[in-house]
């Protein structure tokens, strides 16, 4: 027989063993670091949203008058009084304008970026180059714009000089990052050969490359487009931006307003689509 | 198969073909703009020695200096802070468009397309509406750059969900996690890195962007540049400029450093 005082004694609570507290989230500089960088960001957010300058205006009372005015742009456009042709015309010359300083940019930055590249040519030329682009892509397309138009006067060329600054300083970083992500071996073994520098470039560098080349190349499309049209408004230097300028800044004409912002968002669109293609085809191949 | 001579061939009347193509369009452009090659190669070196004799800080500028930085350190606050609202609303938008979290079909096409709207209106076109009804004030600039973002921020936090959160939101998924448990312990803390990083850039393409606003609004640094180089104080505007790059530099080196880190 068994009674009840064995069983007892055999079946006995397990013992917990001495395991230490599961740790949800490892401590890292990393984890630290985000949370310090929110926290200030947070802060300054707030700092900032408390001391701003409304400058007196009824906040109630202008959203009320954005509403009216985003009703008018997006829901009545039409051309207003300076007719499709005008606004038309404008729109292709903004166009054109960043397709060339695209262009320009392109081939002034590719130039440059194999100059610069880590493991293409010498430290300080690379490195002098590197710290000329920084400067140049700190300074606002705009300002650019406008430094320019002094020498040149106000209309197209300043603005595809100022245009084209920047876009040479950012193309130059985007492409010469593409390029030092080249696998090293690559360019020995073809300076093994005895290959010359520009040699190495077409056939192994560009090959490589082509890809981002074209993907950097339509991003900074779609930038330069909504860059001519700010410069087109704040440098008068003429295009869709001049006309959006005068009719939203100084006849107040908020359907000619909306017909020229549909205009450009349909480029957009376009642009954006074209580039979709354009780069499927090349990482296809 | 191709013969290698065959294939070079072929390859050589392709770039041809590009060359000849981006070199026409060029041609055509310029004429179509009659954009003068010559005289824009020759306007460089002019305007840089122009640059270098008036655009030089004198003696005299350094009584702008105080000024100057007051209205930079202005810019640079509601770049932040345009930036910081702009990414608290979008990652909810973010959360309910992506294709991994969001709620169905209907609401992912709405957030995207909302998104590609907001982001195409160009900068001019909100600044100058919202001018119109908010007047020339500080809160003007701070919602241009803050709708702007928006429309920025949410594409690239909903690819940034799509790309880095699904395998752990699976992961969580199979616990018997609920919405909001996946959300908050997986999605989230998985994606913040990436959306820090995308936070700073914003931060950093927001300072030069609101030079932009500055001038078409008349508010910040823009504002300020705008003044003195259209009453031709140009020794003030070339100071202008010096402090936009030192700032701007070093954001962009404070970025990197914290991008070393949390990455």
């Amino acid at each position: 027989m068994i009674n009840s005082e064995e069983t007892n004694t055999i079946i006995q609570k397990p013992k917990l063993p001495d395991s230490p507290e599961i740790k949800l989230h490892e401590k890292s500089l990393s984890r630290t670091m985000i949370i310090a960088v929110f926290i200030g960001l947070i802060l300054i957010t707030g700092y900032t949203l408390t001391h701003l300058d409304t400058a007196g205006v009824q906040i109630n009372q202008a959203f009320k008058e954005l509403i009216t005015t985003l009703n008018q742009m997006f829901l009545q456009p039409n051309a207003g009084t300076d007719g499709v042709t005008l606004l038309l015309q404008a729109l292709g010359s903004s166009l054109l304008l960043s397709i060339l300083t695209t262009i320009i940019g392109a081939v002034f930055g590719f130039l440059f970026a194999v100059l610069a590249s880590k493991n293409l040519t010498n430290a300080y030329l690379g490195a002098g180059i590197r710290v000329v682009m920084a400067i140049i892509r700190a300074i606002p397309t705009i300002i650019w714009a406008l430094i320019f138009s002094i020498v040149c006067g106000l209309g197209t060329t300043a603005a595809i000089l100022g245009l084209s600054f920047h876009s040479v300083a950012y193309l130059t970083k985007a492409y010469s990052e593409s390029i030092e992500g080249i696998d090293n071996s690559t360019i020995e073994s073809l300076k093994v050969t005895g290959a010359k520098f520009w040699v190495i470039i077409f056939q192994a560098i560009w090959p490589t490359i082509v890809a981002s080349f074209v993907s950097w190349t339509f991003i900074r499309l779609e930038i330069n487009f909504a860059n001519a049209i700010a410069v087109g408004a704040a440098a008068g230097a003429g295009g869709i931006g001049y006309q959006l300028f005068v009719a939203s800044g100084m006849s107040f004409d908020f359907h000619e307003t909306g017909f020229i912002v549909y205009l450009v968002i349909l480029v957009t669109f376009v642009l954006e689509f074209i580039a979709v293609k354009i780069r499927r085809f090349y990482l296809n191949r | 198969m191709q013969s290698p001579a065959k294939f070079l061939k072929h390859k050589g009347w392709h770039q041809t073909t590009i060359i000849a193509l981006v070199g026409g369009i060029y041609v055509l452009g310029s004429w179509f703009l009659k954009f003068d090659n010559l005289n824009g190669l020759l306007a460089i070196p002019k305007a840089f020695a122009w640059l270098g004799v008036n655009f030089r800080p004198t003696a005299n500028s350094m009584e702008y200096l105080p000024r100057i930085w007051q209205k930079l350190i202005q810019t640079v606050l509601l770049a932040i802070s345009s930036t910081v609202v702009a990414a608290i609303i979008s990652i909810f938008v973010a959360l309910l468009g992506s294709k991994v979290t969001g709620i169905n079909g209907f609401v992912q096409t709405l957030v995207r397309g909302v998104a590609s709207f907001f982001r195409n209106i160009p900068l001019v076109a909100w600044s100058m509406i919202l001018l119109f009804s908010f007047k020339q004030s500080d809160f003007t600039g701070f919602l241009a750059l803050l709708l702007m973002s928006i429309g920025y921020l949410i594409r690239a936090f909903m690819e940034i969900i799509e790309d880095e959160a699904s395998e752990t939101m699976l992961a969580l998924k199979a616990t018997g996690a609920n919405y909001f448990q996946v959300i908050f312990q997986a999605v989230l803390p998985q994606i913040l890195p990436s959306i820090l990083s995308w936070i700073l850039y914003m931060i950093e393409n927001n300072v030069r962007d609101a030079t932009l606003v500055g001038i078409l609004t008349g508010t910040g640094i823009g504002f300020i540049f705008d003044i003195y180089y259209k009453s031709f104080r140009f020794d003030a505007a070339g100071m202008t400029v010096l402090a936009i790059i030192i700032v701007v530099i070093g954001l962009e080196t404070i970025s990197n450093q914290i991008r070393k880190v949390i990455l």
